[in-house]
């Protein structure tokens, strides 16, 4: 607001001097300058955004309604034949059920973990500073580099985590022949990277969080667990919306991981883990070559992702202005806020 | 998950771009003062280092310049992908016998290679697989896989069998019934897996047929070829007989199996020596025996093509047509164990005095050059090949390797996979 009007100001300024109708070519460029230069400033990300963004996008839209080979290019117009082929494939819905599947079990596995995580990094420990860095470790692992790692303590017989299973006296679990278990595994090789990231994004939020409103709430007797519940998680929920926005757009075009959970990186033999984002890879540099159908599916996966995210922001929309609907919890949070105001001088 | 992922492969994929455009740009070596610069592209060790230098040596107007990828699937992808943007490859390429079908729908990208100095250079077969239906031949041939059986010699005294190579040869004898009979006799002495997988044997056996999947027209006929029904049935049977060690090839299990008596035979292409050797460090009693079911059979190998984008193809012609040459392959024999597929360096008496410590000393040269010699077909891959293949032998490790489905209901997925192709 404040720059709008300082911008107008000068706009007013000289015709109000001048009497002459035509300004001059001074007064033009200076004009120019006000309207044009803020969108200069920012253009770069628009430029570099429709280069890289936008442009791909439509390509790949006129690749799909072509038959298109990786070597030989491009082929007939096909219209959306490519899509309803795609939509006929069996593989192509066992990818959507994989990739769905490993994006909630990771997905909120995650967002619980790491609010757990950042609850007690909030927590007055010692050596604050070496903790909260150290969660971001698997972070700068390469996925690759993870995914040889877990393989050999997933490996289905001479793996860790297995021969730690039976040392117990269970079954060894089938991590690379189970649908489920695979799921868990990937999911799990997701998490190892991610949570301590989201943790940190969760950490930030905690920090901003007024002290008062812990200490009114601990006068008037609430738990360590209840502080949380009623205090922390309700003044979070922001932050909470966007981190599951962030991830249901990333857990939907989920690849490297579970690329590399074995030798062959096509999903197992049923495909148990082969994501959509992987089929994408198949159809076109695999061996149909068929850009056309990779380019369809990528399509699909783009509008796919769209509408859960238009999903993710009104069920957010809704859960920000209901303020937490019938739950009794976040009601408790505003009454102690308003407690907490009442008893100190707002700031 | 969050944008971070996203904005890391977006800064990622910048500058991947800027790396390829960086190294596509190496066409300015103009040859103005008669001077020609040569890029060859190889993969994983081709042993060239050495015969490059004396190459330059031999020819003071050629400059040679040698990129190696790390691995194959990497040089696979980049050759992929810059025949189809049309420019950056290198004036000579690496291909692997694999990958050839799906080049060889595009004979017009490569030059033809084919000259009256090379000709009866190879193996037969090895100048098929390069030869597409009009007699073009896309590639010189470096190194092949001819396939022997590799077994534990130990394991097989345990069981009270047989185990000296000449004696194993004839008891393994040369069709696949009598490699599964023995198979069965030693799962009742023993109680070692017999192979490593169905799909590692049906590996072997569908590489010994002439048209496994399509005719050269490119028709499938899988679904009606009663050969590859044959070879699905009788891997799995010898499965469901307790044969199979139920251990996918290059899987973390199949690896550690070598440490751990995971399974007494399989099929080893030359190549495979230095696998096992690897894996199998400290473990004694592998022996190689003298014999392939089936009439022989090659498991990999190289050639080297010229793609038509090279400024200078008579130039990368010769070189090519110089590194292939007996006398330079069997120096990359000597440097890095490739095993040649030229019909004078298989005589050659430093490639037939060879001997492999780790194998107790057998006569490897001797062994892989006598199996080079027993290959009989070359089978037909045309474009649909490596989707057929992957197919088949994803519904044999569905019944195999995770035991989630019965061997004819998984032919029944796999026959509407195949539908599903066109």
């Amino acid at each position: 607001m404040a720059t709008r009007t300082s911008l107008a100001q000068p706009d007013i300024a000289p015709s109000s001097q001048q009497s002459s109708p035509a300004p001059t070519w001074r007064q033009r460029l200076r004009n120019w300058d006000y309207k044009y230069s803020p969108y200069l400033y920012i253009s770069p990300f628009f430029v570099l955004f429709a280069l890289v963004g936008i442009f791909p996008l439509g390509y790949t839209l006129w690749v799909s309604l072509h038959e298109w080979s990786l070597i030989g290019g491009k082929g007939e117009y096909v219209g959306f034949a490519n899509y309803s082929q795609v939509l006929d494939q069996r593989n192509f819905w066992i990818g959507l059920r994989n990739t769905f599947s490993i994006f909630l079990i990771s997905g909120i596995t995650q967002t619980l973990g790491a609010l757990l995580l950042a609850a007690v990094l909030n927590q007055n420990i010692r050596a604050k500073t070496f903790w909260r860095m150290g969660v971001l470790g698997p972070f700068v692992v390469a996925p690759v580099a993870v995914g040889v790692i877990f393989n050999k303590m997933f490996a289905d017989r001479a793996g860790l985590i297995n021969t730690l299973i039976e040392g117990i006296g269970l079954d060894p679990v089938g991590w690379h022949s189970d649908v489920l278990a695979s799921h868990v595994a990937i999911a799990t090789m997701v998490n190892f990277r991610w949570t301590g990231y989201v943790t940190l994004i969760f950490l930030a939020a905690m920090q901003a969080i007024p002290r008062d409103l812990y200490e009114a709430a601990m006068i008037d007797g609430a738990s360590r667990v209840r502080q949380f519940l009623s205090i922390t998680v309700p003044l979070l929920r922001p932050t909470i919306i966007f981190v599951v926005i962030t991830a249901t757009i990333g857990g939907l075009q989920i690849f490297d991981e579970p690329r590399v959970f074995d030798q062959t990186g096509q999903g197992g033999a049923s495909r148990q883990w082969m994501t959509v984002t992987m089929y994408i890879y198949e159809l076109g540099w695999g061996a149909q070559q068929s850009f056309g159908r990779a380019a369809a599916v990528s399509w699909i996966l783009f509008l796919i992702i769209i509408a859960v995210g238009v999903l993710n922001f009104m069920l957010a929309r809704r859960i920000a202005s209901t303020g937490g609907g019938s739950n009794a919890k976040p009601k408790t949070a505003a009454k102690l806020k308003k407690d907490a105001k009442g008893e100190r001088t707002v700031s | 998950m969050p944008t971070g992922r996203k904005s890391a492969y977006i800064v990622g994929a910048a500058a991947l771009a800027l790396i390829a455009t960086g190294c596509g740009g190496s066409g300015d070596d103009g040859a103005s003062d008669g001077k020609v610069t040569l890029t060859v592209a190889t993969f994983n060790e081709f042993g060239y280092e050495d015969l490059i230098a004396a190459y330059e040596a031999e020819n003071p107007n050629v400059t040679v310049k040698l990129k190696k990828a790390a691995t194959a699937n990497e040089a696979r992808d980049n050759i992929l992908t810059r025949l189809a943007a049309g420019s950056g490859l290198s004036d000579i390429e690496a291909v692997e016998v694999d990958w050839l079908p799906q080049f060889m729908q595009y004979p017009d990208k490569f030059v033809d290679l084919s000259s009256a100095d090379v000709e009866g250079r190879w193996l037969d077969w090895k100048v098929e697989q390069a030869t597409t239906a009009d007699g073009t031949l896309i590639g010189y041939g470096t190194d092949i896989g001819p396939e022997a059986i590799c077994y534990r010699a130990d394991l097989f005294e345990a069981a009270g069998m047989p185990s000296d190579p000449d004696a194993v040869a004839a008891m393994l004898g040369d069709d696949w019934d009598s490699y599964f009979d023995a198979g069965r006799d030693f799962a009742e002495k023993s109680d070692v897996p017999w192979m490593e997988s169905a799909g590692a044997v049906y590996n072997a056996m569908i590489n010994q047929v002439a048209y496994p999947y399509e005719d050269e027209d490119g028709t499938l006929t899988v679904l009606d070829n009663a050969e590859v029904k044959d070879i699905y049935d009788q891997v799995l049977t010898a499965s469901e007989d307790g044969l199979s060690a139920r251990l996918s090839q290059w899987s973390d299990d199949w690896t550690t199996s070598f440490q751990r008596d995971g399974f007494a035979t399989m099929a080893c292409p030359s190549w495979m020596l230095g696998v096992i050797e690897g894996n199998a460090a400290g473990v004694e009693g592998w022996q190689i025996a003298n014999t392939f079911p089936g009439g022989g059979g090659n498991w990999g190998g190289s050639f080297l093509t010229v793609p038509t984008q090279s400024e200078h193809p008579e130039e990368a012609k010769a070189l090519a047509a110089w590194l292939t040459a007996p006398e330079q392959q069997i120096s990359a024999f000597q440097s890095k164990g490739t095993f040649p597929s030229q019909l004078a360096a298989l005589e050659s008496s430093v490639l037939l005095d060879t001997e492999n410590s780790f194998f107790d000393g057998q006569p490897t040269g001797q062994i892989f050059s006598d199996r080079a010699a027993a290959v009989s077909v070359v089978p037909f891959k045309g474009p649909q090949y490596a989707a057929v293949n992957d197919e088949i032998q994803q519904a044999i490790a569905r019944v195999d390797i995770d035991q989630s489905d019965d061997a004819a209901s998984s032919w029944s997925t796999f026959e509407s996979a195949i539908a599903a192709l066109n």
